[in-house]
């Protein structure tokens, strides 16, 4: 970019001035309470908070050690994992299906982008409306089948329901970003390979899934993101994190330890940890952008 | 053209109908439920038509107040709410577009230390540092005021850097030419850049009055009376599995309001809306 050679105006006060707000907030209820938590994580407070003591990375080893800690690190990157690809590959069916069709693209599209509104927190209880055990008609209709459903106290279950509402959530961002990486595919290049005599499928594999890969990368980081941060809606208000431990993730164990029962110096060590695990997908996500503003 | 093919373009059809019943089940499902009485939900299967109660359920919850949180109305819940979003939206895009248009059209000692103190917020979600967050509002007495719900989550870097990077395509001419006429920062601000951002601020207001609506975590850090939290928040102190005194009809009724606002304005904004979201985020 020709950033040196930009126009700019001479006033030397005035962009302090436009940059205050941002600024005073971001320091207030950003930075400090950052700093703040990456402080109290090489802390240890006695219970009555009387006396701290500086213990290193103490804090970090015990968590690390910790089998709760290794359980929810298992149970959120199945709960990662299992989310984005379901979410992925139904909006990409489905993207796919609306580029195939010609008439009520339009209306296919009103329809499917709904859930983008939907609080986290709201489809999971929309889902447990439908499967909780006591009401849920479709839980009605599955054990009248014969099969042993309760997901309150069935640990896979509860990750089955949780997964799902995470997913449906998800489908309508993912489509969209779908339907526009399919546009931007030549249309000649899938012409001429079907002149060439490839079939639907062969040309999909071939052809659109590949050239589809920006997307698909791009997608893959953000519903990851998603499935970390963004879902503790769906975890507190279905599950609680349980039954068990089964659907405890990091970001509800932080929660938990932290405001429910207030083990600081663990909780403020689990924050820093996930500030590594941000820091780390946002790096990947940037990088991606960057190549692509640069070769795109 | 390959795409003459009506029974795969059938087929499609089939997949996107089954793809749109499986994403609108789970909503009308609901509606179904906030229109029935009590003992109707409580016995499942339920019917998949609308019942007869939909007046009485839908006044009761809004205008009746709801016994398990405090005897608050729904209609302070959707109050809390509007404010929530309606601020955070029109603050964030207040206090981005400042500083994008400090940082893209003037030059000044620590220009780039700013930019990246900005950016870096990227990395510090809520969810990284809930105790020391709430331990700030604590000592601001933030705690239960529209203040705490909204002020600290209008700074980040999305809205700025989105900002920054479409100024950055307003040629120079167009500054130099403004400066000739004699327009100082302001004048050009108001008359020609703002005027320019138009369809991203839309498409911004939209993308953020979501954001702002589906918070959770964040309102459930900085309410705690009943009448200043959110729809979302009220609707999960609402529900118990382990008693039976859970109002199931005012609850389907809470679960439908909480979720029509926002779905109408991505509706009605769709076009600003998916242009917003297609474009910006990548």
């Amino acid at each position: 970019m020709a950033s040196s050679t930009r126009v700019t105006f001479p006033n030397k006060l005035l962009p302090y001035l436009l940059l205050a707000p941002q600024l005073a907030i971001t320091a207030i209820f950003f930075y400090w309470p950052a700093s703040q938590a990456i402080y109290q994580s090489v802390l240890r407070e006695d219970p009555f908070g009387l006396s701290t003591q500086f213990v290193g990375l103490d804090n970090f080893r015990r968590v690390i050690s910790d089998p709760n800690y290794v359980n929810s690190l298992q149970v959120t990157v199945i709960f990662s994992v299992a989310t984005a690809l379901i979410a992925m590959a139904l909006a990409l069916l489905l993207a796919v299906m609306a580029d195939k069709v010609i008439r009520g693209k339009g209306i296919y599209r009103t329809l499917l982008i709904w859930p983008y509104a939907v609080a986290p927190a709201i489809a999971g209880m929309l889902w447990l409306f439908l499967f909780n055990p006591s009401m849920g008609t479709l839980a009605y209709l599955v054990r009248s089948a014969g099969y042993n459903w309760d997901p309150l106290l069935n640990g896979d279950q509860a990750m089955v329901l949780v997964v799902s509402a995470a997913a449906w959530k998800q489908i309508s961002y993912n489509f969209l970003f779908f339907v526009a990486g399919l546009q931007s595919i030549p249309k000649s290049l899938i012409e001429a390979a079907a002149i060439d005599g490839a079939g639907e499928t062969k040309r999909f594999w071939t052809i659109i899934f590949p050239l589809l890969a920006p997307t698909t990368f791009f997608l893959l980081v953000v519903n990851t993101v998603y499935a970390f941060f963004d879902t503790f809606g769906i975890i507190h208000a279905v599950t609680g994190g349980g039954p068990g431990k089964a659907t405890e993730t990091l970001v509800y164990k932080v929660y938990n330890d932290g405001f429910v029962n207030l083990i600081l110096g663990d909780s403020a060590a689990q924050s820093v940890i996930l500030m590594i695990i941000v820091i780390g997908l946002t790096a990947i996500q940037f990088r991606y952008v960057e190549r692509k503003v640069h070769y795109g | 053209m390959i795409q003459n093919n009506p029974i795969g373009r059938f087929i499609a059809h089939i997949i996107l109908i089954i793809g749109i019943m499986i994403v609108a089940f789970p909503i009308y499902y609901t509606f179904v439920a906030s229109t029935q009485s009590l003992q109707e939900i409580m016995r499942p299967p339920l019917s998949l038509l609308p019942g007869n109660h939909f007046w009485e359920n839908y006044s009761a919850a809004l205008f009746g107040g709801v016994g398990r949180i405090g005897g608050v109305g729904v209609d302070r819940l959707l109050f809390n709410t509007i404010v929530m979003a309606l601020a955070i939206a029109v603050g964030k895009i207040a206090i981005s577009i400042l500083s994008a248009y400090a940082i893209v059209f003037f030059r000044f000692p620590g220009r780039m230390i700013f930019f990246w103190l900005i950016f870096i917020t990227l990395m510090l979600p809520v969810e990284v540092r809930i105790l020391p967050t709430y331990k700030v509002m604590v000592d601001l007495g933030l705690i239960d005021t529209y203040t705490g719900l909204t002020l600290p989550l209008m700074a980040s870097a999305t809205a700025t850097l989105l900002f920054r990077q479409f100024f950055m395509t307003i040629p120079g001419e167009l500054v130099e030419a403004a400066r000739v006429d004699g327009a100082g920062p302001w004048r050009f601000f108001k008359d020609i850049l703002l005027p320019l951002s138009k369809t991203n601020i839309a498409a911004l207001f939209v993308i953020l009055f979501i954001y702002g609506w589906t918070q959770y975590l964040w309102p459930l850090l900085m309410t705690n009376r009943n009448d200043m939290t959110t729809i979302v928040i009220g609707l999960r102190k609402m529900i118990s599995f382990a008693d039976a005194d859970t109002e199931w009809h005012l609850v389907m009724v809470t679960c439908i309001l909480a979720i029509v606002p926002p779905i109408l304005v991505v509706m009605l904004m769709q076009r600003w809306f998916v242009r917003g979201l297609v474009e910006t985020e990548k």
